[in-house]
């Protein structure tokens, strides 16, 4: 007895200071991250709470005097909240049409082998790698000669190029966990395909089309290249509309710094409840 | 998972075919017929053969946007990576401070990236934002619109953090999938903290450091509008990376033949590399890591 407790309290007792030691670096070296991270978006969130004589005649820490105006501004003139509408429309259009082609295909690469899978699975990975930069001429003149240019489901459709591969491999990545017993004995049960796969496959993997979906929302949430590239008036997403806060006297900056503020919060609002799967949806479902 | 031959799954990955053909195939074969052909206007063209790819390979301005590129992504690889994994390590294994932790860090990766610009040009500029004010402040020349090297330091701290996030993320994601017992064995072999590092973290850490290395990789690649909107390429040349290059050819002067044959050229790179981290990817993932 005497000699199992000895080392184990030994150890205990020579590991305390050090593992004291430790959790203090480890919270240094995540305290100045975190700092790291928030500071550049404190700044924008103090501009936006600012007026424009504060923010370019005086540097203040803190707004002093604070003012929401910026805020209003943008919620009340159409021309800017419209862009949020826009972008909102196209990105839940997208989301929806990304996962309803995406769900079958990976439940195919999850489950069979056929001629040509492992060709088209990288196939389909290749078209996350395309740079936007190649697509974006292609594609206005696609759209345009189609007569879709500057509607929603143009940018919708652009955007499936990197979602539908992207929810193919997450959805693969969570169907493979799912064990082969299950289909069969629906089968044996009498199931169609179409009522397994609705009533008892996709409740099975509501988490994984949860993080699918949550990330064809947010690539195609910060995509600006070919959304802006395909609109111009009526469809034209926030993000574009951004960039003509550029007026007769300057730049309006706290206008502009609210607006960006305003582009953060649909993503914040929803990280909280995917936080535990940003990493298997970032490793398209491979971790 | 064993998986049956069933050659009928084709009728189930249609769908993700036609859509993507839709929105793939069919521009990428415009831009393959636009590279080999050249036009005088009025939508006459004519054969031109390997011509633009010849221009372009001759052309020192494409060579300089490769050299410029690849620069940024190694030196942004070279920072995020161990960056990374250093974050990871010393974030708080669980309860509510893990949570915390995931999601303040996962928030820069959810941002526009036009907006990820423009929070870092109001950031660096010397007059209203913050850390160039200080800079300013301590006597250090910044100044990101006339200064090359300064211009380059601001693009690199901005997508460092705005990417190095998620390889923290994914790394930490490797370092739980580690089970208690091997930490153990390694108190028992009394390793230090390095050599537990060396031979459990990162073996175990390889296969998701493979998938970051690769996703930073392409999408340092393919960048764009980040530090389009901060420096806009300059000054003078700067910092014009492939993408703004690109962009700047084909929607700012409708070179179209050169442009074309450049995005393909540019594309092939992006495959041909991809396809080597894709394979030592696949190849761990068979080994079970």
């Amino acid at each position: 007895m005497t000699d199992a407790t000895t080392p184990d309290t030994l150890t205990a007792g020579g590991a305390t200071p050090r593992r004291r030691i430790k959790v203090n670096t480890s919270a240094i070296v995540m305290g100045l991250y975190l700092l790291f991270l928030m500071l550049p978006l404190y700044w924008l969130l103090n501009m936006s709470l600012k007026t424009n004589t504060e923010i370019l005649n005086d540097f203040t820490l803190f707004p002093r005097d604070l003012t929401f105006a910026n805020y209003a501004t943008i919620l009340t003139d159409p021309a800017w909240y419209m862009g949020y509408v826009n972008s909102l429309i196209y990105v839940v259009m997208n989301t929806v049409i990304s996962l309803l082609v995406a769900l079958p295909a990976a439940y195919a690469f999850s489950r069979y082998h056929f001629m040509g899978d492992k060709h088209l699975f990288f196939w389909l990975l290749t078209n996350r790698m395309a740079p936007p930069a190649v697509f974006a001429l292609p594609f206005f003149q696609l759209y345009s000669s189609v007569g879709l240019f500057d509607t929603h489901i143009a940018v919708a459709l652009a955007h499936c190029l990197f979602n539908v591969p992207l929810a193919v491999w997450i959805l693969e990545g969570f169907m493979r966990g799912v064990p082969k017993e299950i289909d069969e004995t629906a089968y044996i049960d009498g199931y169609s395909f179409g009522k397994f796969f609705v009533k008892i496959f996709m409740p099975l993997i509501a988490s994984g089309i949860g993080v699918a979906a949550f990330f064809c929302f947010m690539f195609s949430w910060v995509e600006l290249l070919l959304s802006r590239t395909l609109t111009t008036v009526d469809a034209k997403p926030i993000a574009a509309i951004m960039t003509r806060t550029q007026g007769a006297s300057g730049i309006d900056w706290g206008v502009l710094a609210a607006a960006g503020v305003l582009t953060i919060v649909p993503g914040a609002l929803v990280i909280y409840f995917v936080r535990n799967y940003i990493a298997k949806g970032f490793a398209l479902g491979r971790v | 998972m064993e998986k049956t031959v069933n050659q009928k799954a084709w009728f189930l990955v249609l769908p993700v075919l036609i859509l993507v053909a839709f929105s793939a195939v069919i521009p990428l074969m415009t831009v393959v017929n636009y590279s080999v052909q050249d036009t005088f206007g009025n939508n006459q063209f004519f054969w031109a053969g390997l011509e633009w790819f010849e221009e372009m390979l001759s052309d020192e301005r494409m060579w300089n946007a490769l050299q410029r590129q690849l620069m940024f992504s190694a030196i942004i690889l070279a920072i995020e990576i161990p960056l990374g994994i250093y974050v990871a390590l010393h974030m708080p294994k669980s309860g509510f401070w893990s949570s915390f932790c995931l999601v303040v860090m996962s928030l820069p990766l959810l941002i526009p990236w036009n907006v990820v610009g423009t929070i870092w040009q109001i950031f660096g500029r010397v007059d209203i934002g913050l850390l160039g004010y200080t800079l300013d402040a301590l006597g250090i020349d910044y100044n990101y619109t006339q200064d090359v090297f300064a211009a380059w330091v601001t693009i690199i701290v901005m997508d460092v953090w705005h990417w190095t996030s998620l390889v923290a993320l994914l790394a930490f994601a490797g370092l739980k999938s580690i089970p208690d017992a091997y930490y153990q064995a390694a108190k028992i072999d009394q390793a230090s903290r390095w050599k537990v590092f060396r031979f459990i973290e990162l073996p175990k850490m390889m296969g998701v450091l493979m998938i970051a290395i690769l996703l930073r990789f392409m999408d340092s690649f393919m960048i764009y509008t980040e530090p389009f909107v901060v420096t806009g390429g300059g000054p003078g040349n700067a910092t014009t990376l492939l993408s703004i290059d690109l962009v700047k050819m084909a929607l700012g002067q409708f070179d179209l033949g050169p442009a074309a044959a450049f995005s393909l050229m540019y594309f092939l790179v992006i495959l041909l590399i991809s396809w080597v981290f894709y394979t030592v990817m696949v190849n761990l993932d068979k080994k079970g890591m």
